[in-house]
């Protein structure tokens, strides 16, 4: 295995009077695509949010490239290279495509050569690049949320649940997306509950049960065993074919 | 990927003259309002008296404009009740109108030159004193309550009143005549070759608030629609989460929005002393209620809602004022009832996510 770019060590994490996270130990192997499964409620979606310091961490440690990040603020955790996409995607609807992209390129202007390169892979943000982002499809919002995610070479990218009401049609473009950012050996964390989708792209997976993380190791083991799926997923092969 | 590629519906435009009307109504309610107010003022009056209400409503509206603009950003972007806003008013009238005093000699002479020598560093002092001073006020005020809009209101109607017993302080109790540049005095008579208008006296003063007025709502557009800071004050109004997700300090921003609101207002309370001759450190309170109004009219915390509900505020206080002074208070509140009856959400809304 790679060597990790991010690990967590025991990290606990509430919301309101909620224990969400009951110590979650986490490692993201540099250039690898790393799948974080579970059932609705697990706690994936707070660990992602931790990581980016957007809940805070009540005990334990995240560490970037060796580095101790806990608690840092948001900002400064995004202007290390860790972009974070969220489950509701985060598009600033009133904005137009560009003006979204503008603000995602934190660094100045826009690499033209990368930006066409993100029109490749996305090919309707070219074609509504003036128009309000509000009026995209949830295919197009979501392409348009990934996209400001890698418009600046990241480090890391935190993605949760791409996959999420889209239709089988975008969810291939959206792997096929993933599959690119592979081959140029981008760090990727991945949410997902869509076992299929996980399978094709995850090199590594972890799988997360009530807070903590109860399984990890490379993705083929997991893919390969029914009955470990069965007992950390709760699915048999025949579902989400 | 054209397979899910799916257009963007394109309306088609509404056919008939009354349908027109309805999606002009609807989908330029701000345009729609003022030429509404002005069609039956002119009704209501003899021409020559609706030009010269017009133009006094609209200078009327671009200095309050001035003093909205930043209170109705701090709100929609940052969600802060400022109620010490009129406290900044005040003392950018005071500061205004202590350069203006002190540069007498240059303030006196006929020439627009040598006043502009007066005028400038006037208003420029007024800008910059209630802008450090908003710095210090979120600092130190405001910085401790955002989120909770009940510590907000008391604290900052607390902060209004320590800031306009300091005014007290420095200037005195009294009121203070504030002499206009020579060269702001009076009037342009229009040729009396003009049909139905000849001969209208426009006050010099009114005219240049108006043009001032416009000069800065056009660079607060540019500002808002065009430049990296402006995306990010409307994306911040959306999101504060997000904005902070992209690797930008909100809080900076925020304290920067703060800082150019309260320099805007102590800018309109500078003008504004200009322009009534006298000035009391309660000046800002009573323009409070216009500033609210506008600012609930337009639609919270957007730019253009604000400066056309200036406008509109403006207008009808002149019209109204004229055709039935007592009426003239009444009316702008009367204003807003009836905009929010028909609109909830003010002129031009600016929608939270």
């Amino acid at each position: 295995m790679a060597e990790s770019i991010l690990s967590l060590s025991g990290v606990r994490a509430d919301i309101d009077q909620y224990h969400i996270l009951h110590g979650v130990d986490l490692e993201v192997p540099a250039g690898e695509l790393t799948v974080l499964l579970g059932r609705n409620g697990a706690g994936k979606s707070t660990t992602l949010r931790t990581i980016m310091g957007l809940t805070t961490v009540t005990d334990g440690k995240v560490r970037f490239r060796g580095e101790d990040i806990t608690g840092q603020p948001t900002p400064r955790i995004a202007r290390k290279g860790i972009a974070f996409v969220p489950e509701n995607m985060g598009i600033f609807s009133l904005l137009t495509v560009r003006e979204n992209m503008v603000l995602a390129a934190v660094n100045g202007p826009m690499d033209p050569a990368r930006l066409d390169w993100v029109f490749d892979l996305f090919p309707p943000l070219k074609k509504f690049w003036n128009r309000a982002a509000g009026n995209l499809s949830g295919g197009q919002k979501q392409m348009l949320a990934i996209a400001r995610a890698i418009i600046e070479p990241r480090e890391l990218l935190l993605v949760d649940e791409p996959t999420k009401g889209l239709a089988p049609a975008i969810i291939n473009d959206l792997a096929g997306a993933f599959e690119q950012l592979k081959q140029q050996q981008v760090t990727v964390l991945l949410v997902e509950q869509n076992f299929n989708f996980s399978r094709r792209l995850g090199q590594s997976a972890a799988v997360m049960n009530d807070g903590g993380v109860v399984w990890s190791g490379q993705m083929t083991e997991l893919a390969d065993n029914d009955d470990l799926q069965h007992e950390l997923l709760g699915l048999g092969l025949g579902e989400h074919q | 990927m054209s397979a899910h590629d799916e257009m963007i519906g394109q309306t088609t435009p509404p056919q008939g003259v009354l349908a027109r009307f309805a999606a002009f109504r609807e989908n330029k309610p701000h345009i729609f309002l003022l030429l509404l107010m002005m069609a039956v003022a002119l009704l209501m009056m003899d021409p020559r008296t609706w030009v010269l209400l017009t133009i006094s409503g609209l200078a009327m509206g671009a200095m309050v404009f001035l003093m909205a603009s930043g209170m109705t950003l701090t709100f929609g972007l940052m969600n802060v009740l400022n109620l010490a806003h009129g406290a900044f008013i005040s003392l950018g009238a005071f500061a205004g109108a202590s350069v203006l005093l002190w540069l007498s000699s240059q303030a006196s002479e006929p020439s627009l030159l040598i006043n502009l020598a007066a005028i400038l560093p006037a208003l420029g002092f007024a800008l910059v004193v209630a802008g450090l001073l908003g710095l210090v006020f979120e600092r130190l005020v405001i910085k401790p309550v955002y989120g909770d809009h009940l510590k907000q209101i008391l604290v900052t109607v607390g902060g209004s009143i320590i800031i306009m017993e300091l005014i007290h302080v420095v200037w005195g109790p009294n009121e203070i005549p504030v002499p206009r540049p020579e060269a702001l005095t009076g009037a342009f008579l229009l040729p009396d070759a003009l049909p139905v208008i000849g001969g209208v006296a426009l006050e010099k003063y009114r005219l240049i608030a108006v043009v001032l007025g416009l000069a800065i709502y056009g660079l607060m557009t540019w500002i808002i629609e065009r430049t990296r800071v402006g995306i990010l004050i409307r994306a911040g109004v959306e999101s504060r989460e997000m904005v902070e997700v992209q690797g930008y300090r909100i809080r900076l921003l925020f304290l920067g929005v703060f800082v150019a609101g309260s320099a805007l207002a102590g800018l309109g309370g500078a003008m504004w002393a200009m322009y009534r001759e006298i000035i009391t450190a309660h000046m800002g309170d009573e323009l409070m209620i216009s500033v609210i109004v506008v600012i609930i009219l337009g639609g919270l915390g957007s730019i253009k809602g604000c400066f056309y509900g200036a406008v509109l505020v403006g207008l009808i206080n002149l019209y109204v004022g004229y055709l039935e002074p007592r009426l003239a208070a009444v009316a702008t509140v009367g204003l807003m009832v009836g905009v929010l009856m028909w609109r909830p959400q003010g002129l031009i809304p600016v929608i939270k996510v």
